[in-house]
């Protein structure tokens, strides 16, 4: 029996090492910077994050400040999300490089990490280390006070983007956020614009409880209580595409008749259309039902393009260049809470040159 | 008729009877909520091909990944006494190769998906006999040994994919996502009865089914008879490799798209629980594959179910839970044990009285 629990704790050791290269191996971009808590290696990780032309700019940047005379620079610390979280994040990193390049003055220093605890270490790293501005994406709302009047005590100006933390608004200069709610009322104020003569409504939801469910399920909640557009159906298929195609597919089977898909991201009105498709009912532009979708991933603008879809509603993560202007204008911007403009495209209008610029992914 | 019934519940059927009584049940449930429920139509796609339309037609389409991992789990299941819970991870890995494979040049030909599918093989048993190894050689509890793969095997698909939301779009593709032009029938229901008849094959033509009982019912003794019971175990996984690869082929092609988040998400719970509800012991020993496969059907028909009664998806779980309680409870040895007492106490009463009657008279 002893025997065997030894051999037992090896083999769980050994288990556990392997697990952990796996992971570590997986995940390189992002855990590189995990077990680094000290300032040295939050510097290295402008040049870990490996995601193709990225790491080419923060070569760059690391190479030319280095060079840069000191006091002409702005320093300015990133603590994000590692671009792995998503297809929207991995965008807002490059967007942060590329703006806070040492071409446009800036020597960036980054930090990626999904837990808070890690972050505030880094966001506290660069305060010592005396960055002129930090900039925050928290991975949760709490735990920030005491970082920030650290910060605000060595006149470090701070600006929240993407996500808000619950601090006191005098902590920070200006948070620039998305307003997911404007995102569905932008969507739903366009479907009105369509003017059919009924709305009957599929309604795929995202995961229950998140932002973007939320803010993009209240425009046109609004609608189906004032009784202007029907709803068939309103299920979460929480961004699950196979889910919403199940869920279209039993309202095609209900017999049920439909003329609206709002999905609440590119990847549901993805499965949705390929149950229409199996089903033989047409889609997009001069279809039977008009199909919505959001995030403007590139492929999914491109089926906008093709006509395939009608409508992809823009969840910005170009936060970059706004705080860019704020920092370079000197002066303390107007509202503390800084909506970020985002954008609708129909398929009639979109252009290839909105797909470059506005697109997600590859 | 009393005959067939008996054999039903203690013949060789006896261990089908519970899933095959959830699916009459499903049935006439969904009959007398709405008649033509499984009213099966034919029209047409946007491709114009002939299709079968309809909720019969979703569900065993919509079932067919679960049926083919609820196989490959019976067979781990009845080897190792332990489940496998790495499955949609591992999924998500094959299913990444497969699309990273077929995005490497211009052009998607046939010989390319097939070579893109091997590979996917590969790589699914490669991570399928690591598992396997962890069970059958450092005899770690398989849902320890298995929880490695599950928690970093996501982590795994998106390094593969380097971004997002790869997409494919090619004939071939959606030919195994969803039609092959003049069959009506969906591809990925072709499938499932393809690994089927496989499975019956190699049960015939090889001793598989027998060393993997006698394996799961006491390895010991099976090793003292001549029988390799680490290989047979490490098989079994390397087996369910396979069949993960194909279920996320099926996955990737049904949309054309691979999300490393939500392809076949939690799919290994209801894996497992397909082999549950067709009467497989979970401790491992005796197996039927059809029962797994009956018991995927049977949970693809209480969500379908549930959706067309339009049960909001959050609550499908719940209600799912609460069927799945019950079937589990009955089908469970200890239920049955007292359910035959009870069944004899009745009849030995009855023949009390009467011998009562008899001994008045």
């Amino acid at each position: 029996m002893k025997k065997f629990s030894k051999i037992l704790s090896v083999a769980l050791a050994s288990a556990m090492i392997i697990g952990l290269c796996a992971c570590g191996s997986s995940t390189a971009p992002t855990t590189a910077a995990d077990s680094s808590s000290d300032t040295a290696a939050v510097a290295d990780t402008a040049t870990d994050t490996a995601t193709d032309t990225a790491a080419d700019t923060a070569a760059d940047t690391a190479a030319d400040t280095a060079a840069a005379p000191a006091g002409d620079v702005i320093k300015v610390g990133v603590v994000n999300n590692p671009p792995s979280e998503s297809g929207y994040r991995e965008a807002n990193v490059k967007d942060m490089e590329a703006v806070f390049s040492a071409d446009n003055g800036y020597e960036l220093k980054t930090y990626y990490s999904l837990k808070n605890d890690e972050q505030l270490q880094a966001a506290q790293g660069f305060i010592t280390e005396g960055v002129d501005y930090l900039l925050i994406s928290a991975a949760e709302t709490t735990g920030w006070d005491e970082v920030l009047k650290k910060a605000q005590e060595a006149g470090i100006k701070v600006y929240l983007f993407d996500r808000m933390i619950d601090v006191d608004e005098s902590l920070y200069e200006a948070a620039v956020v998305s307003d997911m709610a404007k995102e569905g009322e932008t969507a739903v104020n366009w479907l009105l614009s369509q003017n059919l003569d009924t709305y009957n409504v599929i309604h795929i939801q995202g995961a229950m409880g998140s932002d973007a469910q939320i803010g993009r399920t209240g425009a046109l909640d609004e609608q189906f209580a004032s009784g202007k557009m029907n709803k068939v159906v309103q299920q979460t298929a929480t961004w699950d595409e196979a889910e919403a195609k199940k869920i279209v597919e039993s309202v095609i089977n209900s017999g049920e008749s439909f003329n609206v898909i709002y999905a609440e991201n590119d990847g549901m009105a993805k499965g949705a259309v390929a149950a229409l498709d199996d089903a033989g009912i047409t889609h997009g532009v001069d279809g039977d039902v008009i199909v919505m979708g959001f995030d403007c991933n590139k492929w999914a603008l491109r089926e906008l393009k093709a006509g395939a879809w009608n409508y992809d509603g823009q969840c910005s993560p170009f936060q970059a260049q706004i705080i860019s202007d704020l920092i370079k204008s000197g002066s303390a911007p107007s509202s503390k809470k800084i909506i970020n403009e985002e954008k609708g495209f129909d398929a009639t209008t979109i252009t290839d040159a909105d797909i470059d610029t506005y697109g997600l992914g590859e | 008729m009393n005959n067939m019934f008996k054999k039903l519940i203690k013949g060789g059927m006896g261990q089908l009877a519970i899933p095959l009584i959830a699916i009459a049940l499903l049935v006439i449930f969904n009959l007398i909520r709405d008649p033509g429920f499984f009213f099966v139509g034919i029209s047409h796609n946007n491709d114009g091909n002939i299709v079968l339309q309809g909720n019969l037609i979703s569900i065993i389409n919509g079932a067919s990944e679960l049926a083919v991992l609820a196989m490959g789990m019976t067979l781990v299941t009845a080897a190792c006494g332990g489940q496998d819970i790495s499955v949609g991870a591992a999924a998500a890995i094959a299913g990444s190769v497969l699309v990273k494979t077929l995005k490497s040049g211009p052009q998607i030909t046939g010989g390319k998906v097939l070579l893109a599918f091997i590979l996917a093989c590969i790589v699914a048993m490669i991570f399928g006999s690591f598992n396997g190894t962890l069970v059958a050689v450092f005899k770690i509890q398989p849902m320890i040994a298995t929880l490695i793969l599950y928690t970093c095997g996501r982590s795994i698909a998106y390094w593969i994919n380097g971004g997002a939301t790869p997409t494919v779009s090619s004939p071939i593709i959606s030919a195994i996502g969803s039609f092959i032009p003049g069959i009506p029938v969906p591809t990925p229901v072709l499938i499932v009865i393809l690994m089927a008849i496989i499975f019956k094959l190699i049960f015939r033509f090889t001793s598989l089914e027998l060393f993997t009982q006698s394996v799961g019912i006491n390895g010991s003794a099976a090793r003292l008879n001549g029988i390799n019971s680490t290989f047979i175990k490490l098989l079994s996984f390397i087996i369910l490799g396979v069949c993960v690869a194909v279920a996320g082929t099926i996955g990737v092609s049904r949309l054309g798209l691979i999300n490393h988040e939500t392809l076949l998400l939690d799919i290994e719970m209801d894996a497992i629980l397909a082999v549950a509800i067709g009467g497989n012991s979970l401790g491992g020993g005796k197996f039927k594959i059809s029962g797994s496969i009956i018991g995927a059907y049977v949970i693809q028909m209480l969500t379908i179910t549930l959706y067309a009664m339009k049960v909001s998806s959050t609550d499908v779980k719940a209600y799912k839970a609460l069927v799945i309680i019950l079937l589990v409870v009955i089908g469970s040895p200890v239920f049955k044990d007292r359910f035959n007492k009870f069944v004899n106490r009745m009849r030995g009463d009855k023949k009390g009285i009467s011998e009562k009657g008899a001994a008045k008279a």
